[in-house]
């Protein structure tokens, strides 16, 4: 059983067909990418799988169940975190206070308890302190726990999107375009990252990425998508080498297939 | 400077960041506690009037500063704790004790089910809809004259505890200890709720809705819980409201006394409790102070009294419009930048508390 799996989904909007038919799976503990131009309806399929759209047609299955009848907010506590393609954070809050709301899926406590704020809720406080402290540690965010987002770097944005997503716990962790707008070595840090978040932390990665040499660099497998539909599917090296691929990168009359298509 | 060594996540969770910022709370409130034998009656009686628009500040500031949800109607949850508390003890004879817990939970569910309808709403139309019912509550009132006595209002009885008797003319210093209680114990809710994950929920909606519901928070039942604890708390600022001002009518908590609650948070400064209490200094002392000043100035023009009709809440919006311009923070964000001057003295930066322009966000998906 895949861990998730999309079965011919198709979505509108109106008369455009963004999603066109679009099958794959995603197996555990696996990095699986998505590339493909602007517009290909990368991004869709991320919004379809945290159910912020509907589908029109076809089905998608997490840990072999139809995720369809779920609201967008009890898809984090199924196992699947998110981050956003343009960053998403809480502006007038702490970093710290940024991942300890991805801890929210885990709160044992209610508003009620919380008002009172009893001891339960003051030790739940300190164990998700710690599940969160974990997750400061492996993304270097020290520096920047107390400071407010509203005043932090576009790299450091970056990561702490990831650390929230990370804190959720996740089994399947969807990254929109990690590597977007970040340098050189902040893009290989990323790409140690998402290593260990597979191999250390055992987490499943599905990510939409431009940046080829990141995507080569880390994913299992790839699939190219253009105008809604899938074009080819497979390892990075045979993805890029994907005449289709190609095609919808550079147009039918290029000069070489010398597939770097970025 | 200070510089706070953490040594446990207790240091995060704990209410005071150090033990001098504890020192100076707790000063504060020893002060507060004496204030009756410093100061007159009257005075006495404009602090209790402090305290408990602060109460009723502090309930809308759960729901705009907290959760970033507007609400210009939350007049009207304070005329459902004053008319409840009242309606409880003399239609059912409950004792104070009783009848003003009461009244707030009456009050936090009245909230909640205007939050069931309206939390679809965003921003404007949101205001419009409060607004609305702010209006509307005024005419049930009218209209529910059996109960609520309608034109002619209700006449709250002197606060019962326990054989002691709390009345404004009788015994001004006791219920002003009264509610200075009950704003403690509100103070202390309020702040569990900044470092509790409720609050985080709060922020996290009123930050962004969408990354909200993608770390599981479920929007519209977050919203539904900040109406309710946000009219709870306002609906017993109402019940003492009500205490308060003896006698009561509809026209005690009409749309003015509304839009005076939102411009007050936000001349205090929108997002924290000092917020509340600096809004509700500025709205009790304002009417003091042109009073004050208008015979300062008939006896010194030997004019008499002038009465110019208008003036206070023309100084009121002056006041607001000049806030928003040159202080968004309110007074508490100035007094922020005050503090923060001579902490660093001479290293403060005329841009640290700029913020920065955000970048962009993601279409919204819903």
């Amino acid at each position: 059983m895949s861990l998730l799996e999309l079965k011919n989904v198709t979505l509108r909007f109106g008369g455009l067909v963004a999603v066109n038919d679009v099958s794959f799976n995603v197996e555990e503990g696996e990095v699986f990418a998505l590339v493909g131009p602007n517009g290909a309806g990368k991004s869709t399929i991320f919004n379809m799988i945290s159910r912020f759209y509907t589908p029109a047609e076809g089905d998608i299955y997490f840990e072999g169940k139809s995720i369809l009848d779920r609201e967008p907010h009890d898809i984090p506590s199924l196992g699947i975190a998110r981050t956003f393609q343009n960053i998403e954070l809480f502006e007038q809050a702490s970093v710290l206070q940024n991942l300890l709301v991805g801890r929210h899926t885990h709160r044992r406590s209610n508003f009620l308890t919380d008002i009172i704020f009893t001891p339960f809720v003051r030790n739940e406080e300190r164990a998700q302190r710690e599940a969160v402290e974990h997750v400061i540690d492996f993304l270097d965010l020290q520096p920047y726990r107390e400071k407010m987002i509203a005043g932090l770097p576009y790299g450091v944005r970056k990561v702490v999107e990831m650390g929230r997503a990370l804190a959720i716990k996740p089994k399947l962790l969807l990254l929109d375009e990690p590597a977007s707008g970040l340098s050189v070595e902040e893009t290989r840090d990323v790409a140690f990252w998402i290593e260990d978040i597979k191999k250390v932390m055992g987490i499943t990665v599905l990510m939409v990425e431009h940046d080829m040499h990141l995507v080569s660099a880390v994913s299992d497998r790839v699939m190219a998508l253009a105008d809604g539909r899938m074009l080819a599917i497979g390892s990075p090296q045979k993805v890029q080498n994907d005449p289709a691929v190609i095609e919808a990168y550079l147009g039918s009359d290029h000069m070489s297939g010398d597939g770097e298509a970025a | 400077m200070r510089i706070v060594f953490k040594t446990s996540y207790d240091a995060d969770i704990r209410l005071f960041k150090h033990n001098a910022q504890a020192f100076w709370y707790l000063l504060l409130f020893a002060i507060a506690i004496l204030l009756p034998f410093i100061v007159s009656e009257f005075l006495i009686g404009e602090a209790t009037l402090v305290l408990i628009w602060a109460i009723c500040g502090m309930g809308l500031m759960i729901l705009v500063g907290q959760t970033g949800q507007a609400s210009l109607g939350h007049a009207a949850f304070m005329a459902v704790g004053a008319y409840s508390n009242v309606i409880y003890q003399e239609n059912f004879s409950l004792p104070f004790v009783i009848s003003f817990p009461l009244s707030g939970l009456t009050a936090g569910v009245a909230g909640a089910l205007v939050a069931l309808p309206t939390t679809r709403l965003h921003g404007i139309y949101l205001a419009i809809a409060t607004l609305a019912i702010s209006v509307l509550t005024e005419d049930l009132i009218v209209i529910l004259e059996p109960i609520t006595g309608g034109i002619t209002g209700l006449f709250a009885p002197d606060v019962q505890i326990f054989g002691f008797t709390f009345n404004r003319y009788g015994n001004p210093v006791e219920l002003y200890w009264l509610v200075l209680g009950i704003t403690f114990i509100v103070v202390y809710a309020y702040r569990n709720i900044l470092r509790s994950p409720i609050g985080r929920a709060f922020a996290a909606v009123r930050d962004s809705e969408v990354s909200a519901k993608a770390m599981g928070v479920n929007v519209a039942r977050t919203k539904m819980v900040a109406f309710a604890v946000s009219c709870t708390i306002t609906g017993l600022g109402g019940a003492l409201m009500g205490h308060f001002a003896t006698v009561f009518t509809h026209e005690t908590f009409n749309l003015i006394i509304s839009i005076t609650l939102l411009l007050m948070i936000v001349v205090g400064g929108l997002g924290s409790i000092h917020g509340a209490f600096f809004g509700a200094i500025v709205v009790v002392l304002l009417p003091l102070l042109i009073s004050v000043s208008r015979d300062a100035i008939g006896a010194y023009t030997g004019s008499g009294s002038i009465t110019i009709p208008g003036l206070e809440s023309g100084i009121f919006g002056a006041l607001l419009i000049g806030f928003i311009l040159f202080e968004p923070m309110g007074i508490y964000g100035r007094w922020l930048k005050i503090r923060t001057y001579f902490e660093l003295f001479p290293f403060y930066r005329k841009d640290m508390f700029r913020r920065q322009k955000s970048y962009l966000k993601t279409e919204r998906t819903q």
